[in-house]
């Protein structure tokens, strides 16, 4: 298995195609750090009209890395979908297309190792799409713009609300909200994966499964009660925005930030075993459909 | 003499179309086992059940005495395929390849198999390039070096000759004899060319529309003063009972639909005669041609294509 996996890795990081999501990554996140480099005024400007009257705040100093690395990935963790679905889509559908999976499956590994182990790279593959993130995203933005206390910006409801984190207490919710975003993103790889031992070249698999995505969001998006009861709970895209929660500090009865606290810790842990139910879903389905599947290209 | 493939009334259908209908036959140790069959006729099919790329619909494929479904894993252990076209990573080079796949094939490389297994078919001096700068015939040769990596005993070539230029279908052919004569191996072949399989096998089969037409020694199917024998009766059953209490059967084809003989041409009228004293009620006699011909009478009419749905 071990071996199998050393192949599949060095086979993916000899394509070029690889590469083109980092360059997109590190492409969208440097955009955003010199826009706000130059005119991040503005936008603090904008964000802080409905509550200035009653929220002071030095603005200089919100504009900071915690803040900016929020605002990259509340942008790019909708658009890495794509980026992992570029890999994981092409990893049975690129080999049946090169004509590579008939001499693969003549040698004498199983079909549910295949998958298996074409999966395990994928995951890694998003796991290191989200380490260069946080590189990109998290590090480098506090080496440009510095640290200091954090504030989000939130729509509960009615009502806009400004959440502040002190300093000492992002960098762990941080880590965790990118723990997060792996599981939620390997969803999307075993998804792409699935899609993959269907079709005989990559291009069906990705398009599709990036329909499916945005599909899904479309709905977990509407707000209509029988969707909210029906339909989005079993939905994987209702979970996908979960990290959020990572940075929605409980609050006393006062309104003061509780240190190290979450709102709401159950909802969370509760969105994770969804994930990872699905994730287990589609990986299971995947060995069982190709353990089945005549190899007729 | 032991037997390395053996295969029982294999069919495989895919939906409403037969690809290989009731096959059944037997491979040697150390022969080249011609596989022979126009375009469509099911050799593809066939080999890919044998690699366990397609699962048969009915019927039992035996390797090196093991059932292939339960032991597929030590079966595949011992045996090396080059099917249809030699696809590789284009992306990577040749030894990358062969590297690739010596781990897959479960044995520890090392960089002087990986040269010496490349320098037999021609390769090592462009060892480091990459596969999407080789010539059909460059691939074709690493795809027999991928195939031959882990010494398998058994080779199984599907139109090895495919798109390769007169020396390279020379080389093959010179490395398919080399593989059975000099290192004992047995090596499954198929083409659509009855020339090719003639100048490389010792044993073959014909198959048409995912049937066995007939099976048996090449010097002796393609010896000129035979002929085969297709006899049409009022009672097949009853035709073959007969058969069988004379001299007869031993040129009677086994495991075919039909009553097929391949026999000298001079002894049919003795045949007729023979059947019709013992009361069998013959419709037919035909095709009385040479198997050459009757191949090439298949491949020639247009009304005989079918194509395959692995093809």
């Amino acid at each position: 298995m071990w071996n199998l996996l050393q192949i599949e890795l060095f086979k993916i990081s000899k394509r070029p195609r690889t590469y083109i999501a980092f360059i997109a990554i590190a492409a969208i996140v440097f955009i955003f750090q010199f826009a706000f480099k130059a005119d991040g005024q503005s936008y603090m400007d904008l964000m802080l009209q409905s509550v200035k009257d009653d929220f002071t705040f030095e603005r200089v100093k919100a504009i900071n890395g915690y803040f900016m690395c929020y605002i990259i990935l509340n942008t790019l963790l909708i658009q890495v979908p794509i980026l992992v679905a570029l890999v994981a889509a092409d990893s049975i559908s690129g080999e049946a297309n090169m004509g590579t999976l008939r001499l693969m499956l003549s040698k004498p590994i199983s079909r549910s190792q295949i998958i298996i182990v074409k999966f395990i790279a994928a995951t890694i593959f998003t796991l290191l799409l989200l380490v260069w993130m946080a590189i990109t995203a998290l590090f480098l933005s506090m080496f440009i713009f510095g640290v200091d206390d954090m504030l989000i910006f939130r729509v509960k409801g009615d009502e806009s609300q400004i959440l502040q984190i002190t300093k000492d207490d992002v960098m762990w919710r941080y880590f965790a909200a990118f723990g997060y975003a792996t599981v939620a993103l390997t969803v999307i790889a075993a998804l792409a994966l699935l899609l993959s031992i269907f079709a005989q070249n990559s291009i069906g698999p990705i398009i599709s499964t990036v329909c499916i995505v945005i599909v899904c969001t479309i709905i977990s998006n509407i707000n209509v009660p029988i969707i909210d009861n029906n339909v989005k709970p079993f939905l994987f895209t209702s979970y996908l925005v979960g990290w959020k929660g990572f940075f929605y500090i409980a609050t006393t009865e006062d309104g003061e930030p509780i240190k190290g606290s979450l709102e709401n810790w159950p909802a969370i842990r509760n969105s994770l075993f969804i994930l990872i139910g699905h994730i287990v879903g589609l990986v299971t389905l995947s060995i069982l459909i190709f353990k089945r599947k005549d190899i007729l290209s | 003499m032991s037997v390395v493939i053996k295969v029982d009334n294999l069919s495989k259908k895919f939906k409403d179309f037969t690809a290989v209908n009731n096959l059944s036959f037997t491979v040697n140790k150390g022969d080249v086992y011609g596989f022979l069959g126009q375009n469509g006729a099911g050799k593809s099919t066939t080999i890919r059940m044998l690699l366990t790329l397609i699962k048969p619909t009915t019927g039992n494929i035996t390797i090196f005495e093991k059932n292939l479904q339960t032991n597929r894993k030590k079966i595949l252990q011992q045996t090396g395929a080059v099917i249809e076209k030699p696809d590789l990573y284009k992306y990577l080079s040749a030894y990358d390849n062969l590297s690739i796949f010596a781990k897959m094939s479960g044995i520890k490389s090392t960089k002087l198999l990986l040269m010496n297994q490349l320098e037999m078919v021609g390769l090592a001096q462009r060892a480091k390039d990459k596969v999407e700068t080789f010539s059909q015939g460059m691939k074709q040769r690493l795809g027999i070096a991928v195939a031959l990596v882990h010494n398998p005993d058994l080779i199984i070539l599907d139109e090895p000759t495919n798109g390769l230029d007169p020396q390279g279908i020379t080389d093959i052919r010179n490395l398919i004899l080399s593989l059975s004569k000099d290192r004992g191996k047995t090596v499954v072949v198929s083409s659509h060319l009855l020339s090719e399989i003639e100048l490389v096998a010792n044993r073959m089969i014909i198959i048409h529309n995912g049937r066995k037409i007939v099976e048996g020694n090449v010097a002796e199917l393609l010896d000129p003063s035979k002929a085969l024998i297709q006899l049409q009766t009022t009672d097949d059953i009853f035709a073959q009972q007969q058969l069988q209490q004379t001299k007869w059967i031993q040129f009677l084809q086994p495991n075919t639909t039909k009553l097929q003989l391949v026999m000298p041409k001079n002894e049919v009228p003795q045949l007729i005669t023979d059947l019709v004293s013992k009361h069998v009620q013959l419709l037919s006699i035909s095709p009385m041609h040479a198997l050459e011909n009757y191949f090439l009478s298949l491949t020639n009419n247009p009304t005989t294509h079918v194509e395959s749905a692995a093809n």
